[in-house]
């Protein structure tokens, strides 16, 4: 697993987005809020941008907090060569 | 000069309030929940904080089932007007506010032809502002959809036996809606052990935010398909739909929301965390004890109510023989500089309860911020307001 392999966790809105970020912080799995990107949904808000190694992890982690997921996806590599 | 108008809003705020709000203007800015720049994310973390802060006041489990409006009437409005259909029956109680009464009339009046209107009973308090659990118990009918209870009364600051109504609406199978305007911040509230399923709150009395923030706590209980927005519009969510997001908290906060009132709120709520909502109380029900007792050893002053500080809010109506509220009020702010309110205080039917009704009260409502200096400069005063009116 190189570095700049992501995975997006999409969520129903900002306030759910939020919560997760906050919710991961405190199990120590480093996430970024980005744009929901436009080929995932042409919605105009944020999801919360994760280390691809750390999705099962996160996706535990956030379903045992009980903050619900809409969607989690890996994103093409985007690490520059 | 002293502010004893707390029951109508609360002044001075907590420290760092008006510079949180100051800060998001200045710094800040941005529209939560739509952009998704670094300080929209900022306002959205701001706007989730205060959810988190208010939620935790109130013991409510799930930040995100707490909805913020402009204030404890909006509130109302959203769960009596989103929650009753023609044909439901709710239980109220006679020392409630117009924010509570004017849309229960309101849908009174609203009749369908198959299904009739809502009906409203309005449950009898004691002349002092007491309420008989057993007397809502009584007024369950089969259609009974609702209980819906002041927390404390505005006028004469009487607390309502919540708790006990809690544990009845469980058992008969109804939810229970709240207005904690007088409460919130300043009396003990937990969703939870006191089976509340519909909380509506201000933020600007006890909780020591600015004026146009509040909201509504709706419990698991809550089914929110059956709860119909009061306002539908735009929440920077399922931006790709023309119909309204189905989801807590956005299907009820369209349109920008306010955060720069929120970021008040939130150090507001903040300051009565950490200070703790039971010393506050502790503080309050000093200074109304020592009030009630110095009004009731005046000759010719009437003071309504239990006479009991540890069941009522740290609000004290009264009236002065042979003086009418209004002058009572102008004379206290003109000769001594104590702002207080007189008259009806928005709840007739209160009035007509405790037996003021038209004239109304003089209302003294305290706060965490008043001291016992101050109780005693205004027992003084209104000392010599009576002598003279004898």
């Amino acid at each position: 697993m190189t570095p700049g392999e992501y995975t997006v966790v999409l969520f129903h809105s900002t306030s759910y987005a939020i919560r997760a970020e906050k919710v991961l912080h405190k199990a120590g799995i480093p996430s970024k809020m980005i744009p929901v990107p436009r080929h995932l949904s042409s919605d105009c808000g944020v999801c919360v941008r994760i280390e691809r190694a750390d999705r099962e992890a996160a996706r535990q982690t956030l379903e045992a907090a009980g903050v619900e997921l809409e969607d989690v996806h890996d994103l093409a590599d985007c690490s520059n060569p | 000069m002293i502010y004893f108008d707390n029951a109508a809003t609360s002044w001075p705020k907590p420290p760092g309030v008006a510079e949180a709000m100051v800060h998001f203007l200045n710094e800040v800015g941005a529209n939560p929940g739509r952009a998704a720049h670094r300080r929209a994310i900022a306002s959205g973390r701001i706007l989730y904080d205060a959810r988190e802060t208010v939620g935790e006041l109130f013991h409510a489990p799930d930040p995100l089932r707490l909805v913020f409006g402009k204030n404890v009437t909006e509130a109302l409005n959203l769960a009596l007007r989103g929650l009753l259909r023609p044909g439901d029956h709710v239980i109220t109680s006679s020392v409630e506010h117009n924010s509570m009464m004017r849309p229960l009339r309101a849908l009174e009046r609203q009749s369908e032809p198959c299904s009739g209107s809502v009906q409203v009973t309005v449950v009898e308090c004691s002349p002092q502002g007491v309420l008989d659990p057993a007397d809502v118990e009584a007024a369950i009918q089969p259609d009974t959809k609702l209980v819906a209870l002041n927390h404390a009364s505005n006028v004469v600051g009487t607390l309502l036996p919540v708790a006990e109504v809690g544990a009845i609406c469980r058992e008969r199978d109804l939810l229970l809606l709240v207005d904690a305007a007088q409460t919130g911040g300043a009396y003990p509230i937990d969703v939870q052990a006191d089976q509340i399923d519909l909380l509506a709150f201000t933020g600007h009395k006890s909780l020591g935010g600015p004026m146009g923030t509040g909201g509504l706590i709706m419990g698991q209980r809550v089914d929110e398909a059956q709860i119909e927005p009061l306002v539908r519009g735009g929440t920077g969510s399922r931006s790709e739909h023309e119909v309204q997001p189905d989801f807590l908290p956005d299907m009820y906060e369209s349109g920008t929301p306010n955060v720069v009132g929120l970021a008040g709120l939130q150090v507001g709520a903040c300051w009565v965390l950490e200070r703790s909502v039971e010393a506050i109380r502790a503080h309050e029900v000093a200074l109304a004890q020592a009030l009630i007792n110095g009004l009731r050893a005046i000759p010719s002053v009437t003071v309504y109510g239990t006479l009991d500080a540890e069941l009522q809010t740290s609000t004290v109506s009264f009236n002065i023989a042979g003086m009418a509220p209004s002058e009572v009020g102008l004379r206290l702010d003109d000769e001594y500089g104590i702002m207080c309110r007189v008259g009806l205080h928005c709840a007739p039917t209160a009035h007509k309860t405790i037996g003021t009704f038209p004239d109304g009260t003089v209302r003294f409502g305290l706060s965490a911020f008043n001291t016992i200096d101050e109780v005693k400069t205004a027992l003084v005063a209104v000392e010599t307001l009576a002598q003279e009116a004898r």
